[in-house]
């Protein structure tokens, strides 16, 4: 009888095919239906929840708002150092002013604005009135244009006098939003700012407002732009549509009222020559920050370099701090409340077991803010436990205890709701202790003090490592309980970020917390891992 | 093996001393179990009426089905369980009330309870910790211990890296390291192949021995009930059926249940006919007629059960006493074992009468249809209880 695995070299299968190649194809099916069975959840959790999650999560990081919306002003300002005492020079204020304008249009200033006030106080307003008042600097020279020729200011001249003529012809009378807007040739070489600024202006009228730009009156930055073409370029060269009027502009535009953009910005507000507000903007310039994270441990980044806040506003270090010992005592409270009960549950015959068990389980079916709010009510200085205090005269009126809206009242609840993630890894783990370890110890001659702390302990120390992994890790992201029985003492990190979701819309700071909060979780989770041995964490 | 060798040269005689005084059934024992009841609900009784003496040295087995009550007997020895009536005496003195872990009694569990989170030397020294016995001493126990069972190598070891017979040697040497007066042993070698459990019998007999140690030993194995003890008490129904040395337990079952619980056994029904002295004559029901040892019967007429163990039924004539009954029986089957032949048999209406025969060159092997006829020595077979 010949035998496949008789030949030297791989092993064959009765085919003569490598035995592994086979054994691969014989699995593969099996691998794709478990691969398509936990499919769906797979894909709903990437979908929903991972992916948004970790582009939440770098948030925390990103930060192109500022270049995005001042792309001009970031480039002239990358020579200056807000070290000086010099304000920039004339060059970054006519980027601003380009930037601000074209902010101001598409209404992004004051998102940058309220993006820049969290690092300094005042500049969303100073963006707020910018984005009016940058308008009046432009219309300056729209007007003088105006007064020389009220052409200047007509749609249909500057849509024949900045595009190519076919587009031209295409886009009169044509609707909204016409044909896509083509410059005309040449007209760059002759006047390369203003062909610039149109073609801004024809394109965001295009895609942002869908309107034709044919029919559409140019911004005033426009003619701000011709000034400046004007001032420096030869334009005697060009003979094309409105070369006269041109010419005429030409001639006038020595005697222009030109004030420098950085006087008129500040005038506008003195602000805008502080080095503070200026050395914000160059600070939070790069693509990516460390900002976000500085200020979540108290930090900030100011225009010197990377600084302590200011006492009165380090208030992060203090409630990463707190959430930690508070729930770490939390756990230590629910192990110490739910380890003799778990030691009940295991003990009791299964009928009484049963029962206490369904009490255990009770606080599981009722909801959490049902549970909380009872809290509130037991607690609170003219609760039911004050009452009965008062009324047994065991402490007088004037001494009600407070004991809700500070950290005890965080502590008592948490630890009440807590309590059952406690108990039912323990006594999982204590159900499957046999009994006879503790008889062998006793027959060993241990007294029940040494048989339980030597033998059966030890044993339980599993189900006590689950449990405080469940009520440390949920505890230390716990958001209602402490928001409503915490006051302000009581709070904790997580009420703060939920904050900074919620109503202060800082999100790049909430994802900078949360980042934080998530890598504390896996550090402590890699010290229990290294400490206790996560082999020894079972949970049943 | 020089372990515990000042206490064995004495146990000898205090073993021997204890069977005696076992034997007269008085209260002297080293073990005494004094009318001890037991009942777990309050309306039926789980251990009736028991009344049982060991001797000290005596190596006692508690066997019977589930649920006749042995273990909970035992557990009532090792102090688990409160006996509801009577008397428990540990050499002399009531322990009714005193907590297990001052009875200096060592148990062997059933699964072995060896404590999962320590180290073999540390599940040996535990019971030398409790006792505040200092580190020297109990090292030097712990290895003689280890070194008892044969197991010297495997101090550092934990118990899940040991397989069932090495944790069955080291659950034997942590209930012996103390150097208690009296082992219990709950079904030791229950979770042990077949082979295994044959070797670790021999072993703990041959410990026990050497060592002189008191021990009561809970099976349902009759087999290892047999081969181990030195008495065997029958447990059923909460009672004490027979207790006796092996040979006699399983030569001279008192009743039926004894005899049906210990070793195969053939059982005809029929009606005593005559009495004379130690033997007697059963008329079965189909209408032959045998010989019998009278065990529970006392007068003619009253109906019995008479057993026969298969081995001692003869076929060959020439072997069997002048004047024998003998029964005409037709060859059913015939099964080849190897050792042994078992042949079945129909005999007085019976379909299940087995015989078995050793495989000798000069033994005849028989057929099925084969008509031959059957008998025994008077003494072999016995007239029980219904």
């Amino acid at each position: 009888m010949s035998d496949a695995s008789d030949t030297n070299g791989p092993v064959l299968a009765a085919d003569g095919r490598p035995l592994k190649a086979s054994l691969n194809r014989a699995l593969r099916k099996q691998k794709m239906r478990a691969l398509m069975l936990i499919a769906p959840l797979l894909i709903f959790v990437l979908v929903a929840f991972i992916l948004p999650i970790a582009d939440m999560l770098f948030r925390s990081v990103e930060n192109t708002i500022v270049r995005d919306t001042l792309p001009r002003t970031v480039v002239a300002m990358s020579s200056w150092n807000s070290d000086e005492a010099e304000t920039p020079d004339e060059a970054v204020y006519r980027a601003l002013f380009i930037d601000v304008f074209l902010a101001s249009e598409a209404k992004t200033h004051t998102r940058l604005g309220s993006r820049l006030n969290y690092e300094t106080t005042g500049i969303s307003s100073l963006f707020r009135q910018s984005g009016r008042e940058v308008g009046d600097m432009a219309e300056v020279y729209e007007d003088q244009f105006e007064d020389l020729d009220a052409r200047w200011t007509e749609d249909v001249f500057w849509a024949e006098f900045m595009g190519d003529p076919a587009w031209f012809a295409q886009a009169q009378g044509a609707e909204d939003p016409g044909p896509t807007f083509v410059l005309k040739d040449g007209i760059s070489d002759v006047l390369p700012k203003t062909a610039d600024a149109y073609a801004t202006f024809a394109n965001f009228v295009q895609v942002e407002d869908e309107d034709n730009p044919a029919a559409e009156d140019p911004w005033a930055l426009v003619h701000a732009m011709l000034y400046e073409d004007l001032t420096e370029q030869d334009i005697s060269g060009y003979d094309g549509f409105g070369a006269d009027l041109l010419a005429d502009a030409a001639a006038a535009v020595e005697g222009f009222e030109a004030p420098s953009y950085k006087s008129s910005f500040i005038d506008m507000d003195e602000d805008w020559a502080s080095p503070e507000v200026l050395g914000t903007i160059q600070a939070y310039s790069p693509p990516f920050t460390p900002g976000y994270f500085l200020k979540a441990v108290d930090m900030q980044l100011t225009p010197d370099g990377i600084e302590a806040q200011s006492e009165d506003r380090a208030i992060y270090l203090k409630l990463f701090w707190r959430t930690v010992w508070m729930s770490l005592f939390i756990t230590g409270m629910t192990i110490l409340l739910g380890y003799p009960v778990a030691f009940l549950l295991a003990k009791l015959p299964m009928r009484q077991s049963s029962l206490l068990m369904i009490l255990v389980l009770l606080p599981f079916w009722t909801s959490l803010l049902v549970r909380t709010s009872a809290w509130k009510v037991l607690l609170q200085q003219q609760g039911v436990i004050n009452d009965l205090l008062v009324w047994s005269g065991l402490i007088n009126e004037a001494g009600r205890l407070v004991m809700i809206n500070n950290q005890l009242g965080t502590i008592i609840a948490m630890t009440h709701i807590l309590l059952p993630f406690m108990i039912l890894p323990l006594y999982s783990v204590m159900a499957t202790i046999p009994p006879s370890y503790v008889r062998a110890a006793k027959s060993l001659g241990a007294t029940n003090w040494v048989a339980f702390w030597r033998v059966y302990f030890p044993q339980s120390v599993p189900g006590i490592g689950a449990g405080s992994i469940l009520v440390f890790i949920l505890a230390i992201g716990y958001y209602i309980t402490p928001a409503l029985v915490g006051g302000t003492s009581g709070i904790f990190i997580s009420n703060r970020i939920a904050y900074h979701i919620s109503s202060s819309l800082n999100w790049g700071l909430a994802a900078a917390l949360g980042s934080i909060l998530l890598a504390a979780v896996l550090i402590l989770y890699w010290a229990y891992d290294r400490i206790v041995g996560i082999d020894n964490v079972k949970l049943g | 093996m020089i372990f515990f060798g000042q206490k064995k040269k004495n146990d000898i005689t205090d073993r021997e001393k204890g069977c005696l005084l076992a034997d007269t059934e008085t209260n002297d024992g080293f073990v005494v179990f004094d009318r001890v009841q037991k009942s777990y609900d309050g309306e039926t009784l789980v251990v009736k009426d028991l009344n049982l003496s060991i001797g000290k040295g005596e190596f006692l087995t508690m066997l019977g089905p589930s649920g006749s009550g042995k273990t909970t007997c035992l557990m009532m020895l090792a102090g688990f369980e409160t006996a509801t009536h009577g008397d428990i005496l540990l050499d002399g003195s009531p322990i009714n009330n005193i907590p297990p872990h001052k009875r200096g009694v060592g148990m062997v569990f059933q699964n072995y309870a060896l404590f999962p989170h320590m180290t073999v030397g540390e599940n040996l020294s535990f019971p030398l910790e409790v006792r505040k016995i200092a580190k020297s001493d109990r090292e030097s126990k712990v290895t003689r211990a280890l070194e008892m069972v044969q197991m010297g190598d495997f101090l550092n070891r934990r118990p899940a890296q040991l397989s069932g017979g090495q944790q069955q040697r080291i659950a034997l040497a942590r209930a012996l390291v103390f150097e208690p007066d009296l082992v219990l042993m709950d079904e030791p070698l229950g979770a042990l192949d077949k082979q295994l459990r044959e070797h670790m019998q021999f072993e703990i007999t041959h410990l026990a021995h050497e060592l002189g140690l008191t021990t009561v030993y809970v099976t349902h194995d009759q087999t290892e009930a047999l081969t181990m003890s030195d008495r065997v008490a029958v447990f059923d129904d909460g009672r004490i059926q027979q207790l006796d040395p092996p040979d006699v337990l399983y030569e001279k079952p008192k009743n039926g249940f004894v005899a049906q619980f210990i070793g195969e056994n053939n059982t005809l029904e029929g009606v005593v006919k005559e009495i004379k002295g130690d033997t007697c004559v059963i008329a079965l029901d189909d209408g032959e007629v045998i010989d019998a040892t009278p065990v529970n019967v006392s007068e003619v007429g009253q109906r019995t059960t008479v057993s026969i163990r298969p081995e001692r039924v003869e076929y060959n004539k020439e072997r069997l006493q002048e004047g024998a009954h003998t029964l005409k029986a037709e060859v059913l089957e015939f099964i080849y074992m190897g050792d042994i032949f078992r042949t079945r048999l129909r005999v007085a209406g019976s379909e299940n009468f087995i015989i078995k025969t050793r495989n000798a060159p000069d033994q005849e092997k028989l057929k099925p249809g084969q008509q031959i006829e059957i008998g025994w020595l008077p003494s072999d077979c016995r007239a029980l209880d219904v």
